[in-house]
């Protein structure tokens, strides 16, 4: 994770990330994605090959419709942005929402 | 004054104030606003949104006692749906740039969103659609307040114009005010179709945006017998309707009295009526109304009423229903004829550039034997519960025929196999509606038991007019000089052939029509069951002896025309009241 760009408080950081809860990216994730995306200042954007949405917006997130698998790339700018980006890769990859993981395939 | 063309599901004529619903019963003004009024309702929508937060966060905090996760966490994403800035934005803009009411740009944006998650794949997200109409029944309901309007209070006579009617709506219709239902979705197998016929209301569904060309209270007319629905009619129009609409009535009850007596010409020839019908519950009405059998029973609704193929016993049981209705009386089930116009291009076909001239009807069971055997096993088990008939569509070749019924004896091999019943003679028959089906009807003759002339494609694939398209519809005409030819060869050859003939597309059941087809020959016609009275009214007023006199001067014209007025003179003679 490198800073690709970095003035006084202007700090951009862009991951991938994929999301490995069964159910995907459904009503409760949005809603603790936009949640902890809300708590930080820097803008926060998320895309996939189709869209990039306000990572702050229920309505944008859920509308990615992101299901089991998909990647997603989330891009923070500001201040704060390298914390931002932590936290959510922590939220989807690591915690999965809390949800199940999908079984395993034989 | 906006006139469109749906499909006409439930007969009769109805004009009236209509109240536009969404699907959750909320009548949506679409009125477009005057600039100054757009702040105005911008603070509208703002408000509404504050007062559903504070509505949500009441009803949370009643739930605080419980431990329902599931309730709370549905509440939670609703509350942050309504605080969503970019959401309020849509709704905004919307109202900015299009100039329409808060309650609109609520409903249209919430829509949107909705439809979006219909379309994702993921059933688990998709399902989602349902709590987007949740947040845009609260907003509504906060903008409505009480000025909504649900169609179980209603107080005076309308129309109802809907996208799409549920079950439960209907099961909340007042019959005494609702007096006809306009629907932008659905097809002849639709809710709204089946519950407008069980009530005897009329109704056109298909029309695609017909709720966008209406606002709540406009005067719309639904014309169940021809599938047209005016907006906004004009006073001529409205007029015009008014004495159709009487002599419809009047002539209704005119011909309760005749649905007893038989088909008879006054020179004593037998005309024998049957029935179009769609589903199995539209059998008792073809009985009802002096029908003698079933002359093309279509089966796509079973293809089309569900998202899964119809199972071998779907088939089974729609057929035994039907049959158990006629018991002897034949019943003519025709193949699965989709394709084309029947509304799944999106659906199970891959898009063609020329539907009409592609992969549809028989050639597509052709190459897709599972879904025809599927289809031929379930017409031969019911073979034994009456008199069944099976009738191929849109053959053009006498290869494709061979073809067909070579499957069909495959399938009875199967069914020996399984030592199941059925009946080994069973009639074969095709519809002739090619041109070269009809121009080597000779040939095909000789291999079927009946054929069946379906005017409708026959006068499209003719003439290379689509009917559907309004630059050139005026060119589509049965009565063409070059259709009429085609008709006269295939009824000769039939008869030279000996086998059974019948005519089952729209000319069968125009009363204009009746002389011309008797004098032709044709003494078997099938029609939409509530045409039967009306045609056998004509039937019993004329002689063989002057159908043959206008079969034989129509046959001489060289144009439309001349063909269409001398018609419509003749038939005007003869029974003035029906025209």
């Amino acid at each position: 994770m490198q800073p690709e760009d970095q003035t006084l408080d202007q700090v951009v950081f862009e991951i991938e990330i994929q999301i490995s809860n069964a159910d995907g990216l459904h009503m409760r994730p949005a809603m603790q994605f936009v949640d902890l995306a809300s708590k930080f200042d820097c803008e926060i954007t998320v895309s996939n090959d189709q869209a990039s949405v306000d990572g702050k917006s229920i309505m944008e997130m859920s509308m990615l419709a992101a299901t089991c698998g998909t990647k997603l790339k989330v891009r923070a700018e500001g201040a704060d942005a390298a914390e931002a980006v932590e936290a959510i890769r922590e939220l989807v990859e690591v915690k999965k929402f809390d949800e199940p993981a999908p079984p395993e395939k034989k | 004054m906006e006139i469109k063309k749906g499909i006409a599901v439930s007969p009769g004529i109805s004009i009236g104030k209509c109240l536009v619903i969404d699907a959750e019963d909320y009548r949506i003004p679409r009125r477009s606003i005057k600039a100054s009024q757009r702040m105005m309702e911008v603070q509208r929508a703002r408000n509404a949104f504050l007062a559903a937060i504070e509505e949500l966060m009441a009803l949370e905090s009643q739930q605080d006692q419980v431990e329902q996760s599931k309730i709370k966490d549905i509440f939670a994403v609703h509350l942050r749906f309504l605080r969503d800035r970019s959401l309020r934005k849509r709704v905004t803009d919307m109202i900015h740039t299009e100039s329409v009411t808060a309650e609109f740009a609520v409903s249209a944006a919430l829509r949107e969103i909705a439809l979006h998650f219909t379309r994702v794949k993921d059933a688990y997200i998709s399902e989602r659609a349902a709590d987007i109409y949740d947040i845009e029944r609260r907003l509504l309901r906060q903008l409505l307040g009480s000025k909504r309007e649900d169609i179980e209070h209603l107080t005076e006579e309308v129309v109802v114009v809907a996208r799409q009617i549920s079950p439960t709506q209907t099961a909340g219709f007042n019959r005494d005010f609702v007096k006809g239902i306009a629907s932008d979705a659905g097809g002849r197998t639709g809710h709204a179709a089946i519950v407008a016929r069980s009530l005897g209301i009329p109704a056109v569904v298909g029309l695609e945006d017909f709720t966008e060309a209406v606002n709540g209270g406009d005067t719309v007319i639904i014309d169940g017998n021809r599938g047209i629905v005016i907006a906004k009619p004009d006073e001529a129009t409205i007029a015009e309707y008014e004495n159709y609409s009487n002599e419809f009535l009047q002539m209704e009850q005119r011909l309760d009295a005749i649905r007893e007596k038989p088909a008879v010409t006054r020179d004593g020839v037998h005309i024998v009526m049957l029935g179009n019908i769609e589903f199995p519950d539209e059998a008792e009405l073809v009985l009802e109304k002096g029908g003698e059998g079933i002359g093309l029973y279509r089966t796509e609704f079973l293809y089309l009423g569900s998202e899964q193929e119809p199972t071998e016993q779907d088939h089974y049981e729609a057929y035994a229903e039907t049959i158990k209705v006629f018991k002897e009386r034949p019943v003519i089930i025709r193949t699965m004829d989709l394709g084309a116009d029947k509304y799944t291009q999106d659906k199970r076909f891959v898009r063609e550039p020329n539907p009409f001239l592609g992969l549809r009807s028989i050639r597509f069971c052709l190459r897709n034997l599972t879904l025809f055997k599927t289809q031929l096993r379930a017409i031969l088990r019911a073979s034994v519960l009456g008199s069944v008939k099976v009738m191929f569509p849109l053959i053009s070749n006498v290869q494709e025929l061979m073809q067909a019924k070579l499957i069909l004896r495959d399938v009875m091999e199967d069914l020996d196999d399984v030592s199941i019943a059925y009946n080994r003679d069973i009639d074969v028959g095709i519809m002739i509606e090619t041109p070269s089906a009809a121009l080597t009807a000779a040939t095909l003759a000789r291999d079927v038991n009946f054929f069946s002339i379906g005017t409708n494609d026959l006068t499209q694939y003719t003439l290379a007019v689509d009917r559907g398209n309004e630059m050139v519809s005026t060119l589509y005409s049965p009565v063409d000089p070059a259709v009429l030819r085609l008709i006269r060869t295939v009824i000769q050859d039939a008869h030279k052939e000996q086998i059974d003939l019948s005519v089952c597309g729209e000319v069968a059941s125009e009363p204009e029509y009746v002389m011309l087809m008797l004098g032709m020959g044709v003494r078997k016609l099938s029609l939409a069951p509530p045409m039967i009275p009306e045609i056998k009214q004509i039937i019993r007023s004329v002689t063989m002896e002057d159908c043959n006199a206008v079969a034989r001067r129509a046959l001489g014209m060289n144009s439309e025309r001349q063909i269409a007025t001398y018609l419509r003179n003749a038939a005007r003679e003869v029974l003035p009241e029906a025209f």
